[in-house]
């Protein structure tokens, strides 16, 4: 159990473990406390007041998907910076190159897509 | 395991995620209550008066209220993750706290023997968090990234239009901020050399100043990502109720519908309390390295953290009282198209100013 | 406490991906699915590659499930059968695929005796990765920003059709 590594860990897991519990019991708790009625109309999605005509879950914008999948993509770019931004000082003059040279390439693909029209919305 | 480590990691941390969760649900629960009288002032109204002294048991009530109120599971919904999504949202929203640092490594605990079983328990120095990891702000990142499932599983379980739509929107918000809040934040991680936010901090005292005078593009950026992903006016989109009804949240009644709510509002903390650890010093004092404001040392440190974590969360408030709300395709172009090229361009300038700047490391 | 650990994360992780296949909504699989990279993550903690750990939550279980639960609410499959007799076929691809998988656990598990302590010299920590990312690695650092060009544009060129 040398370990520092992991014991800083234990904490969170403990917190965890709280925190999972935290909203399990007070829902619990106030399941015993609150009324129940129910009804029909009541337990209907709303939908301003009139009965839903069909079912919420249809086919939506394709834009959505372009936007999580550009989010991906630029999100694994930025966990590559992440190790390069904290040994900056070290890398120098060396670790600009590189990031310059894998930004460069990056930012051509963000120019291509801005052109595209890719997240224009309207 | 000794006695040691167990007090070191098992019992300390206890005692603090004890008082972290009564603080916080204090502060969350004041925070609504100081929204509410705030926007009044602003708005020349007097906001909660009725329940004790200028409404100060408002929050209490509030709570007794959602305690008590019927808890409504629509009948088209799925029930389990309808369930599930508010405490998916909520778990990451509360443990994000473990790694923020309220003040230094300062508390001292004296030695001691337990008496009767003549076993000795060494002095120790403890500091105002739960645990420093040595990639800390990558914890506050990951975990807070998993916050944003919740709300689209919330949307999707509910079964019904507005939440669903509500849903898209909030998702396709928050991961559209999320790329500018990460660039945002590499300058100040290229100058501090470090992930621990402790050591980020502390690295501010050494520099003898606070990275907001040497990343101010980088803050604004991060701040405003910041108010983005939390789904604050005025970015409010998914709750946008002229269009939205609720959003996201539209079918969550009473206790459930609570745990979203707690789970926003602990997140407005986080990002205030990110703002101040990453460029407004942390703990420390204005001018921590001016010997003559010495007499500002006198405040405790999670004093400071504390009044600027409050600043921030005045600005919250004050946002939502002073701006309309955007509309979607002007918030997807601001994301995209505004702060991801000048947060890309901030990263870029500050690596040639370290390099320049500081050849001597 | 260690293997106390190891066996809890292995468990969640196992579970879940049992989970996974078992589950006949596809949303429920993705759930799943999610628990069992974050105990994965609980697992790359125990061994010290802490770095690793949270990446995996911040691409796999924050960035790529955030995708897959938005694909599933934007098509909204019915959850019929039909798509599951069209698939029938892929069963019987499912027993060679099962079978090599099978056969490199088996090749993995053999060869490892001899490393069991390798885990204590490997560097997890973002300044280890970093600098063995910029100095040793740079040529494939590098070549994976064009790996994600393609990607970037792989991805708009499909969805174009339908802007």
């Amino acid at each position: 159990m040398g370990n520092s590594v992991l014991l800083a860990y234990i904490p969170i897991f403990i917190f965890m473990a709280i925190a999972f519990l935290f909203p399990i019991v007070t829902l619990f708790v106030a399941k015993l406390i609150r009324p129940n009625s129910g009804g029909e109309a009541k337990l209907s999605p709303y939908e301003c007041g009139v009965d839903p005509d069909s079912d919420a879950r249809q086919r939506y914008a394709i834009r959505y998907y372009v936007v999580a999948i550009l989010f991906v993509i630029f999100d694994v770019e930025t966990v590559f910076l992440f190790p390069w931004a904290i040994i900056y000082k070290q890398l120098a003059f060396f670790g600009l190159m590189e990031m310059l040279v894998f930004l460069g390439i990056l930012i051509v693909g963000y120019v291509w897509i801005i052109k595209k029209g890719a997240l224009d919305w309207a | 395991m000794n006695l040691d480590s167990f007090i070191d990691w098992i019992l300390l941390p206890l005692i603090k995620i004890g008082i972290l969760f009564g603080l916080l649900s204090l502060v969350i629960a004041y925070l609504t209550l100081l929204e509410r009288k705030i926007i009044a002032f602003m708005q020349v109204r007097l906001g909660p008066m009725r329940v004790g002294p200028h409404g100060l048991l408002q929050p209490i009530a509030d709570g007794i209220k959602l305690m008590l109120k019927e808890d409504i599971v629509p009948s088209r919904a799925d029930k389990i993750v309808f369930t599930l999504a508010p405490v998916i949202t909520l778990i990451p929203a509360f443990i994000v706290f473990a790694v923020i640092p309220f003040g230094p490594r300062s508390i001292h605990i004296p030695g001691f023997t337990i008496p009767g079983l003549n076993v000795q328990v060494a002095e120790r120095t403890t500091g105002f968090f739960i645990t420093d990891l040595n990639i800390g702000l990558l914890y506050v990142l990951a975990v807070s990234s998993i916050g944003i499932l919740g709300i689209i599983l919330g949307g999707w379980a509910s079964n019904s239009k507005y939440p669903l739509l509500g849903a898209l929107r909030s998702a396709a918000q928050m991961v559209s901020y999320e790329v500018a809040l990460g660039f945002s934040i590499m300058g100040v991680l290229m100058m501090a050399g470090t992930l621990s936010l402790v050591e980020i901090v502390n690295a501010q005292k050494n520099a003898g100043a606070w990275y907001v005078f040497l990343q101010p593009v980088g803050f604004i950026l991060f701040f405003i990502c910041g108010v983005a992903e939390t789904n604050r006016a005025p970015f409010d989109l998914p709750e946008a109720e002229s269009e939205l009804v609720a959003g996201f949240h539209t079918e969550y009644s009473g206790f459930r519908f609570s745990l979203f709510f707690l789970a926003e509002y602990a997140a407005m903390i986080v990002v205030s309390s990110m703002a101040v650890t990453l460029f407004w010093g942390g703990w420390l004092r204005p001018f921590p390295n001016i010997a003559a404001l010495g007499f500002l040392g006198l405040v405790p440190g999670f004093l400071w953290f504390a009044l600027k974590v409050l600043v921030f969360l005045y600005f919250y408030l004050w946002f939502r009282a002073s701006w309309p709300r955007y509309r979607y395709d002007q918030l997807m172009k601001i994301g995209w198209q505004v702060l991801m090229p000048i947060a890309i361009a901030n990263v870029i300038v500050t690596a040639v100013l370290v390099l320049w700047l500081g050849g001597s490391r | 406490m260690i293997e106390a650990l190891f066996f809890l994360f292995a468990a969640m992780a196992v579970g879940a991906a049992i989970n996974v296949l078992v589950q006949k909504h596809v949303l429920y699989s993705a759930l799943s699915l999610i628990v069992l990279l974050v105990s994965m993550s609980g697992l790359f903690i125990l061994l010290n590659a802490d770095f690793l750990a949270v990446i995996n939550v911040i691409v796999y279980a924050g960035a790529i499930m955030v995708l897959f639960v938005f694909v599933i609410m934007l098509l909204n499959l019915p959850e019929d059968e039909d798509g599951a007799d069209r698939m029938r076929w892929l069963k019987f691809l499912g027993i060679p695929m099962g079978l090599f998988l099978l056969f490199m656990i088996l090749a993995t598990l053999w060869n490892a005796g001899a490393d069991a302590g390798v885990q204590a010299q490997m560097p997890g920590s973002p300044e280890a990765i970093g600098r063995s990312l910029f100095t040793d690695y740079l040529l494939p650092f590098e070549v994976t920003s064009l790996l994600i060009l393609i990607a970037l544009m792989g991805a708009v060129v499909f969805a174009k059709k339908e802007l």
